[in-house]
């Protein structure tokens, strides 16, 4: 009944030595490794997605023009595509190309700094609940019930209202704090299974602790299946944050920013279409990177599914 | 049945009084009030400012806030809109049809177009024209809602003028003959239910087609197979009543993503649904009717999810003894 693209109950498998044809084992990171490194569309999301992150880094060295800079407002205002600007020029004669560039970072930093953090949060909330069981679990669980039928745009609009002037800072807070609802859900369930294994049951029979049993045994089986949902978190967020920037409540105006971009292609849309297609392609290629990388990192880390070659 | 009913109703009460109670305190937590961030309020006298709050009870204590918003919210009070005139339930009430009808018209088509879509792909897996459709759908259903439907917005609309490019009717509605009023509403209906239709479609697709997959290699197909039905038969009569169980759960899990996603086509669209209001409530630091449209929001959710977890039951028997 979960919204997760994967079947938690196969994850599991990720942590048991693979048998190879010489009777030897290969640690289950290099299985996972090779079965992730064969998977052409995975390599080819990780590739795009540290191009992107290093196009983010390097702004100022790989845009052409100051993303800020008015070049012309008189001439060279809504100039289409062309060899000095390959991406056009907005309303106000800057450089499309350039704003896209520095747009990556705050769409990106947003995206990881919340992802993390709302992994992070959802991870130890589901584990506590998962590992506590009883009706400490049913309490915490019907509060994350309750917290996912609130529609995540909805509640980010409401409370950016009061918020007034939300700064980057204050996005990845919002986001952060409304990105772990669904994490927690697959974490308690995940802990539940694993505090059934029998090497749970003999590390507790050895008198090993609640947070040893915890930290070292339970969550070392969980971390994968996280690293799938926040890989696929991340393309979400990038949405939402240049969805709310798009309406005028997240990434401060004067930032250049891949939503600020959509909202200004907005304002005269008949005149200049190019201001939101190429901010559109590099938000598209971000979103399709991070979801290739979980798909294949969901079939690299469940060797049931591996492909029998 | 009933009693599975009514569980599930109960459960979804629950949620409902949790969600509001949250909001509420989540909302106010953030730093700020309707009358602190407005670029005239810099400028107005602190007194007036203060004498404001106390009219709108904003100077009382949280807990004292929440208890009078619960008891007007019993009798459908959100209490006065700050900006606009009038009750904020009036301006919410005006505006959650137009929601409904574009969030249902979008969900219609998308389901129509995701089934019928996957169903044809499964009946040519691993083809070219399967994974090319495959490839095309993962696309799409990466896009953003406010891209697509700027996009659409910008070639429909705008370059080739089929497709008025906002509102929900033409100015001159009013006098128009009422076969021409329904023309003129599905003319504006049409692009931001297509933006959120395709994009629908396109999950949907894919979650039929892979659900058709698990389907395909068990028993009674082979029996049916083998009874010599045709491969078109054979999955769409056969398969796909079961294959549509998991798409159905999935419909009732991607309600919110779907609400979510009207919002910003609202605005792309001008459509004068709740997600609009919400967005223009926000420029007017209107709280009442930006927290009521997550209230109604929430509602909304939880109510199409009880009607999927119904329909889930009706479908498969199974499920009601959980």
């Amino acid at each position: 009944m979960r919204p997760s693209r994967f079947d938690a109950a196969a994850l599991h498998d990720a942590s048991v030595p693979a048998q190879v044809a010489d009777g030897g084992t290969i640690p289950p990171a290099r299985v996972a490794w090779r079965a992730f490194a064969r998977d052409r569309s995975a390599v080819g999301g990780v590739i795009l997605l540290l191009l992107l992150a290093v196009m983010a880094i390097l702004a100022d060295h790989i845009a052409p023009y100051n993303p800020r800079t008015l070049l012309d407002p008189i001439r060279l205002k809504n100039v289409a595509p062309s060899l000095d600007f390959p991406f056009g020029t907005d309303q106000f004669s800057r450089d499309v190309l350039s704003r896209v560039i520095h747009g990556a970072r705050v769409s990106l930093a947003v995206a990881f700094l919340s992802v993390i953090a709302a992994a992070t949060v959802g991870t130890a909330y589901g584990a506590i609940a998962g590992y506590i069981g009883g009706w400490i679990d049913s309490a915490m669980m019907r509060f994350v019930d309750a917290l996912l039928a609130i529609p995540r745009v909805l509640l980010l609009i409401a409370v950016a209202t009061l918020w007034g002037k939300v700064d980057v800072v204050g996005l990845v807070v919002l986001l952060g704090v409304t990105g772990w609802f669904g994490v927690s859900r697959l974490v308690r369930s995940l802990v539940i299974g694993a505090s059934e294994d029998e090497f749970v049951t003999a590390a507790r029979a050895l008198g090993a602790g609640h947070i040893r049993i915890l930290t070292l045994h339970i969550l070392p089986q969980v971390a994968s299946p996280v690293l799938v949902a926040a890989t696929l978190a991340i393309g979400n967020v990038v949405v939402i944050e240049s969805g709310l920037t798009f309406l005028g409540m997240g990434v401060p105006q004067d930032t250049p920013s891949w939503g600020g971009l959509f909202r200004d292609g907005m304002d005269a849309y008949t005149a200049h279409w190019w201001v939101p297609l190429f901010t559109g392609v590099a938000l598209v290629a971000t979103v399709l990177a991070a979801n290739l990388v979980a798909d294949g990192l969901r079939q690299a880390l469940s060797p049931r599914q591996l492909p029998a070659r | 049945m009933r009693r599975f009913i009514l569980r599930r109703l109960l459960h979804g009460v629950a949620v409902i009084f949790i969600a509001t109670t949250l909001s509420f305190f989540l909302v106010h937590l953030a730093p700020g009030d309707p009358f602190s961030s407005s670029l005239e309020s810099l400028a107005t006298d602190p007194r007036v400012l203060a004498a404001r709050r106390a009219a709108y009870g904003l100077d009382r204590p949280l807990a004292e806030q929440y208890v009078r918003f619960l008891t007007r919210l019993v009798t459908g009070d959100l209490g006065p809109s700050i900006l606009a005139a009038g009750p904020a339930e009036d301006a919410l009430a005006a505006a959650i049809p137009n929601t409904l009808v574009l969030m249902g018209t979008a969900l219609a088509l998308g389901l129509i177009a995701g089934v019928a879509l996957g169903a044809w792909q499964a009946m040519r897996v691993g083809s070219r024209a399967d994974r090319a459709v495959d490839t095309a759908s993962l696309v799409v259903a990466s896009l953003p809602e406010f891209w697509l439907g700027l996009l659409l917005l910008l070639l429909l609309a705008g370059k080739f003028r089929l497709f008025p490019t906002g509102g929900a009717t033409d100015y001159m509605h009013d006098l128009m003959s009422p076969g021409e009023r329904i023309v003129d509403r599905l003319r504006h209906l049409a692009l931001p239910a297509l933006t959120l239709a395709l994009l629908s479609a396109a999950s949907i697709a894919r979650y039929q087609r892979a659900a058709l997959l698990d389907v395909l290699p068990q028993d009674y197909v082979r029996t049916a197979r083998a009874k010599g039905l045709g491969e078109r038969q054979l999955v769409w009569r056969h398969a796909l009543r079961n294959a549509l169980v998991p798409t159905i759960v999935l419909v009732g899990l991607s309600l919110p993503a779907l609400l979510g996603g009207a919002v910003f086509v609202e605005r792309v669209f001008a459509w004068p649904g709740m997600g609009r209001l919400a967005a223009d409530a926000y420029d007017a630091r209107d709280y009442p009717i930006v927290l009521g449209a997550t209230l109604v929001g929430t509602a909304l959710v939880t109510i199409g999810g009880i009607a999927t977890d119904v329909l889930h039951a009706i479908v498969d028997p199974r499920v009601r003894s959980r």
